[in-house]
């Protein structure tokens, strides 16, 4: 079972995002990176199916600066394959459609029989690549999944996808995209031995016009922005709590309006 | 030919609620521009829905129904979308950040060449071009963002956007569509919809939510809580309870989770993780009850209990019903 995994890196969530003093964006300033919490989901299932199938690969398919090699290297230890690291200024901090349409041409140039995104990445919060890339492939795409069973014959992948409220199992033909949603597995750890491996495995490095395309931006992002600092409101300390309740449940009708 | 064109999602036979925050807000910008406001409809019996968006300001209705249409697939609504997109030629569209919007709006988008200004919470025009204002990291931080071709694409966050009535006289215009069978899609084998009528996290108005605090899986005085608010009321979670196994992972609100906007967001025995403030900081009011007087949730709460919730939330539960009776 040949696995194509997209993979991001992002601020760790413990991360206190800052916006710099002209709003062009965040500061970026010692911030730790991590991968994609969506995306190691996908690097688990990935490993888990060419494990199933005792053959196969798992490649890593990444778009990014220098400081990424660092995330493939954590998805290498924890067991994949290879690398590709599409690096490039023109692509580095691109918008949803640019991603795909440059994980798509990079895609193009790898043999496989599924490939995993995360349902979003917890930096932008766009949720639009996978589904994006799935279109430019002329390919399904089987979102926010949850569970997936892949036919004997590799040729088709049953799927558990989150829906409002509820589930939808679907069945699609291979190659496809699924992108991956919390609940789908538990990721394992890079072991030691996975780590001292993975320094060996080849991450091979790419440019815009190693891939033979050239992009145009669709969106532009401007005016970042912090939160309104919210204030700590009333507290109620001691008090007995039918009376507290009382209190604030007249306050939510009354004052606040919101019940 | 429509300058604004919705996209008005169906679910259990009705109009989403989120269909008609789409059209106050498109009504407004379909003003501002100077042009016709559309709504497009996809899937099977549709035309009695045309008045009930009229009522919300759309002038016209297209529907397109095929065989195909029947159940949601986003290869073949995104083919029926796209090719309306195509005939009306619309300048702007938009579409809900609901759990369907967000599996078919990137998919439509990528067939008419652009990206999707996704999960928008306002929006603004300068000249002729759509300004969407969106959180990310899950609401760390805020950014504008605009398209830089067309159609300009845009899914708004729901719960957000102001309903408004504006009625218009409402055409009904069908638009003739087969869909392309040729290309490689999934089929739907079990379909398991929720239809109790509880909302989801992203679109619920009411958000009773349990932490840490909760000590187990036993939500009853919470999902009581929830009840007697009715329908527009759901059960959220915090990560702990969720990697704890008590809820279901799609409880989860925080940067792992849900970003959630309720109108009202009550957290019952929730620390506050600097992931799980992110995700519902932009709550209309917040009300915190923790036995922790220095948990982090206190510093956002609009009414901070400090106290045992299994003594305040029975308490909380009867004096709702008593005010909600009235």
């Amino acid at each position: 079972m040949k696995s194509l995994v997209c993979l991001k890196q992002v601020p760790d969530t413990e991360t206190q995002i800052k916006v710099n003093a002209d709003g062009s964006g965040i500061v970026t300033d010692g911030i730790k990176y991590v991968i994609n919490p969506y995306d190691e989901f996908s690097v688990e299932e990935a490993l888990r199916l060419k494990e199933k199938f005792k053959a196969g690969e798992v490649v890593i398919l990444s778009v990014g600066p220098d400081r990424l090699v660092e995330a493939i290297r954590t998805a290498l230890a924890m067991g994949a394959d290879r690398g590709v690291h599409v690096c490039d200024d023109a692509v580095n901090n691109a918008d949803p459609f640019v991603m795909a349409q440059t994980l798509a041409a990079a895609a193009a140039n790898i043999d496989c029989d599924i490939i995993f995104c995360g349902h979003r990445a917890i930096d932008d919060d766009f949720a639009e690549t996978g589904a994006m890339l799935a279109e430019l492939l002329k390919i399904p795409q089987i979102t926010l999944v949850t569970k997936i069973e892949v036919s004997a014959d590799k040729k088709s992948v049953i799927c558990e996808r989150d829906i409002e409220g509820g589930k939808e199992t679907v069945e699609s033909p291979l190659p496809c995209v699924v992108t991956s949603q919390k609940g789908l597995n538990e990721p394992r750890y890079a072991s030691l031995p996975g780590i001292m491996k993975a320094k060996k495995k080849p991450v091979e490095k790419k440019t815009l016009s190693d891939l033979g395309i050239s992009t145009e931006a669709k969106l532009a992002t401007t005016n970042f922005s912090m939160p309104a600092a919210r204030q700590a409101g009333k507290k109620y300390e001691g008090m007995e709590p039918q009376d507290v309740a009382k209190t604030v449940v007249q306050a939510l009708r009354s004052e606040a309006k919101v019940i | 030919m429509s300058k604004v064109l919705i996209y008005a999602e169906i679910k259990a036979g009705k109009i989403k609620k989120s269909a008609f925050e789409l059209a106050s807000e498109g009504r407004k910008l379909a003003d501002a521009l100077g042009g016709d406001l559309g709504a497009a409809l996809i899937g099977p019996g549709l035309e009695s829905f045309a008045a009930d968006l009229a009522k919300y300001g759309v002038d016209t209705v297209y529907t397109i129904e095929a065989p195909e249409l029947e159940t949601y697939n986003s290869e073949y609504f995104a083919q029926a979308l796209a090719h309306l997109v195509n005939e009306t030629k619309p300048e702007i569209v938009l579409m809900s950040h609901t759990m369907q919007g967000k599996d078919l709006a990137p998919r439509t988008a990528a067939k008419l060449g652009m990206a999707v200004m996704a999960d928008c919470i306002s929006f603004r025009l300068e000249g002729t071009t759509l300004i969407g204002k969106r959180p990310m990291y899950a609401g760390k931080c805020f950014a504008e963002c605009s398209a830089t071709g067309s159609p300009q694409i845009a899914t708004a966050r729901p719960n957000v956007l102001e309903t408004a009535e504006n009625p218009k006289a409402g055409s009904l215009s069908k638009i003739a569509f087969s869909v392309d069978t040729s290309r490689s899609t999934y089929v739907t084998k079990d379909l398991n919809l929720d239809t109790s009528g509880k909302v989801d996290l992203t679109e619920a108005e009411i958000i009773v939510s349990g932490g840490r605090g909760m000590g187990g899986s036993d939500y009853t005085l919470l999902e009581e809580m929830a009840s007697i608010f009715g329908s527009r009321a759901t059960i959220g979670a915090s990560r702990a309870a969720v990697d704890a196994g008590w809820r279901k992972h799609s409880d989860q609100v925080g940067q792992t989770g849900k970003t959630v906007t309720p109108n009202l967001y009550i957290a019952c025995g929730i620390s506050g993780s600097i992931q799980h403030l992110a995700g519902m900081g932009s709550s209309k009011v917040i009300v915190a009850i923790n036995k922790d007087t220095e948990a982090p949730i206190f510093t956002k709460a609009d009414f901070g209990i400090v106290g045992d919730l299994f003594k305040v939330v029975p308490e909380f539960n009867k004096e709702l019903k008593a005010i909600l009776a009235e």
